[in-house]
């Protein structure tokens, strides 16, 4: 018997409470360890769609199995990156990564801060394993959360734009390290991006949306064999898929119209 | 250390400035003694009956520390009844701002009637009045966590129990402190204005208030002043007191921890 695919989104549709549409018949299926990138104009629905599969927020209609599991029940083998690092300041480094091993109680203190140690290990923070979120940049600060985000070893992460707020340099230095990472730990991810050369960089697939309501305008694949370094981002094939994804984006961009602003 | 004193060395210039002031006020205009008397009667009547003045700024400051002790208890439980639900807040809240708005001295005689003269009466005024601002400050802080990080919990499959004790009451923390501080204050104040109506007029039972009607009504000016300084001293060292505590609480963390100084 054919195993199912490890997710599967079933004409998908999200309302808010007014009547508007935000997604609107999302179907999709994943296996496992693929890297699918949403990408699309501000309102269309790419980070609703990742709330919908985190079971944070309820669909209107249609249905999600991740693994065989309704959302709100796969929450243990998921992971959620937000866009900032949502650190508890008071906590230290060390002690932000534990706390999902900490609130899943399923752990002695000691198999936490073996995982801990390991893991900022893994991101290069060994030495601020004690100082407090303040003392840290804001790459250090993403670092952490990531590591926070892999303490519970998830089949499935979802990245919500997590290197928006960051400088090119750190952003493409931190998206190398998501590829490191998924050496390790082959999590199905889905990432959320305003950035066209991140998804390329980092996806196996990327779906561009557009607004209003919310659809699935192109599935796009993403040809490069992992690994993938730095140089990748000068190879000409590279550049030329940066090229088809802006176009497609552009494509599905509402031309702006000052007489009709576009309600929310 | 140089700094420190550095520091210090203006606001003493400026008392030694006052005092002066206020000693040649005395004698150039030849006050009498009863309407402002001068620093050194001042500073003869703290030596002369510092026992009193230690018994009564010791009944003030636990009727004070009692009541503000209680009013912390009372205002963190009543603020996580109100982090429960919008609809809690919207029907309670309006009459918890009475307790800010009602003046004390209308509430006194009030306590006075029902409770009986005492220490527990005027225990019971300055925890009256430190209530206010210890539930406001801590609602705010309990229902103000960043929506992401109340998520962040629910992917994690958080009980409410660990949502509120990991997350909801240390995100409150700095918020309560200032609730903290500056109920400090006016614990003092409803003490001191307590007594005035409810204070046990026995021998030895009175705090700094009760004996600053009975300095007024003998005319006893200096003695007036000497309890006045006593009971801002009293305030000051309860302020001081929870700043401590606050940033030794806030220090590694919080970023109002490294300002406290100029507060």
């Amino acid at each position: 018997m054919p195993q199912p695919p490890f997710i599967i989104l079933d004409s998908v549709t999200k309302r808010w409470s007014n009547g508007a549409t935000v997604l609107d018949g999302i179907s999709l299926q994943a296996e496992r360890g693929e890297f699918i990138s949403l990408i699309g104009p501000s309102g269309c629905g790419k980070s609703t769609l990742l709330r919908l599969l985190a079971g944070l927020s309820g669909l209107s209609s249609g249905s999600v199995s991740l693994d065989g599991m309704l959302p709100e029940s796969a929450r243990e083998i998921m992971s959620f990156i937000f866009q900032d690092a949502t650190l508890l300041p008071w906590r230290t480094v060390r002690s932000n990564v534990e706390l999902g091993l900490e609130l899943e109680g399923k752990t002695t203190e000691s198999q936490r801060r073996k995982t801990s140690t390991a893991l900022l290990q893994l991101v290069g923070l060994s030495d601020v394993a004690d100082l407090h979120p303040r003392q840290l940049s804001g790459g250090m600060r993403m670092r952490v959360s990531i590591a926070r985000a892999l303490a519970t070893r998830p089949k499935i992460l979802l990245m919500d734009e997590p290197f928006g707020a960051l400088d090119e340099m750190t952003r493409d230095f931190l998206n190398e390290e998501v590829l490191r990472l998924r050496e390790n730990d082959q999590f199905t991810t889905f990432f959320v991006t305003h950035s066209v050369a991140e998804a390329v960089f980092l996806s196996t697939r990327i779906l561009v949306l557009r607004a209003k309501p919310g659809q699935i305008a192109r599935e796009i694949p993403v040809p490069f064999t992992f690994p993938r370094t730095a140089d990748l981002r000068s190879a000409p094939e590279f550049l030329r898929l940066v090229g088809e994804v802006s176009a497609a984006l552009r494509a599905v961009q509402v031309p702006s119209n000052p007489s009709n602003p576009g309600h929310l | 250390m140089k700094k420190f004193l550095m520091q210090a060395a203006w606001p003493l210039a400026v008392f030694v400035v006052v005092i002066t002031a206020w000693d040649l006020c005395c004698r150039g205009f030849a006050i009498p003694a009863y309407v402002l008397p001068p620093p050194s009667a001042v500073v003869r009547v703290v030596l002369e009956r510092h026992h009193t003045l230690w018994n009564a700024f010791c009944i003030t400051a636990l009727e004070a520390g009692g009541g503000y002790l209680l009013s912390i208890i009372g205002g963190v439980v009543i603020a996580l009844f109100f982090a429960q639900s919008p609809l809690i807040r919207r029907s309670l809240y309006p009459y918890t701002i009475l307790l800010q708005t009602v003046p004390i001295v209308a509430i006194a005689p009030l306590i006075l009637m029902w409770f009986g003269s005492g220490l527990r009466s005027v225990m019971l005024v300055a925890f009256v009045i430190c209530l206010f601002p210890i539930i406001a400050n801590t609602t705010q802080g309990l229902i103000s966590v960043p929506r992401n990080l109340i998520d962040l919990f629910i992917m994690s499959n958080a009980s409410r129990s660990r949502l509120l004790l990991k997350l909801r009451l240390p995100h409150a923390l700095p918020h309560l402190f200032v609730g903290l501080r500056i109920s400090a204050g006016i614990s003092v104040i409803g003490a001191v204005t307590g007594e005035l109506f409810a204070s046990s007029n026995a021998v030895g039972e009175g705090g700094l208030g009760y004996s600053i009607t009975y300095a007024n009504s003998q005319l006893q000016t200096d003695y007036l002043f000497a309890l006045v300084l006593t009971a801002s001293l009293l305030g000051f060292l309860f302020f001081f007191t929870v700043a401590a505590l606050e940033w030794l609480c806030l220090r590694k963390w919080h970023e109002s921890a490294m300002k406290i100084d100029a507060d």
